[in-house]
């Protein structure tokens, strides 16, 4: 079966980011096809690469990093709620003027058609959020 | 057509349990999650409406969520099932939709 999966909130904020992290690692590991996890609203502070959490605390950022590459995921994080957040990668760093980008090469930003056709082309889409 | 319906909070906080179990129609499953799961629990003012619910809905406790907060299984309501991440996959194909009360 194919979900998709969206994820509101932040990480180290709310359990959202936990749960949906764990969602989507038991659907894979079960041999179902995840089409894609979109990160909405304060969801996409999950992807940027300059977080660095204490050694004996969960890194949320590299834990979804590390699923995406085991499963060849595609991770999306939406412009708009990314814009207002600062969270940055080369071509909204040279539209906007800004000197620098912070966000893990394993998710990429887009829009919000792309949570559209998610929930188009799965069979499930599964919201975790606050 | 089933709907799982997901309630993460909990009912001493929030009223989104009643408002979830006033619309999940006969035959749909709520799963109850993250601050949700205190919901789960017997003896408490919410167990007569959870209760209640479980005569015409199918209600689920996530596991883990459960033990993060130092709750033993064996405080849950009789007639609701424990499950895992894994069991929670399962409900979200087993009905046609997911629907969370966030």
């Amino acid at each position: 079966m194919k979900f998709a999966i969206q994820v509101n909130e932040g990480p180290y904020q709310h359990q959202a980011a936990d749960s949906a992290y764990f969602f989507a690692k038991a659907a894979l590991e079960k041999g179902h096809e995840v089409f894609r996890v979109f990160f909405y609203h304060d969801g996409v502070n999950n992807s940027t690469r300059l977080t660095t959490p204490p050694q004996d605390d969960r890194n949320i950022v590299e834990r979804w990093a590390e699923l995406a590459e085991q499963y060849d995921l595609d991770m999306v994080v939406c412009v708009a709620a990314a814009q207002r957040r600062g969270v940055v990668d080369e071509g909204e760093a040279q539209r906007n003027g800004k000197d620098s980008t912070n966000i893990d090469p394993r998710f990429r930003i887009s829009g919000l058609g792309q949570l559209v056709e998610a929930a188009i082309q799965s069979d499930r889409l599964v919201v975790f959020g606050d | 057509m089933s709907t799982l319906h997901t309630v993460n909070k909990s009912p001493f906080e929030k009223t989104s349990l009643a408002a979830c179990l006033g619309h999940a129609g006969a035959g749909s499953a709520v799963l109850l999650l993250e601050d949700g799961v205190y919901a789960a629990l017997a003896q408490t003012s919410a167990e007569a409406q959870v209760k209640g619910a479980l005569d015409s809905v199918k209600v689920y406790v996530l596991g883990p969520d459960l033990q993060a907060r130092g709750l033993s299984e064996e405080r849950v309501i009789p007639g609701i099932s424990v499950v895992d991440y894994a069991g929670f996959v399962d409900l979200a194909a087993e009905h046609e939709k997911v629907q969370a009360w966030l």
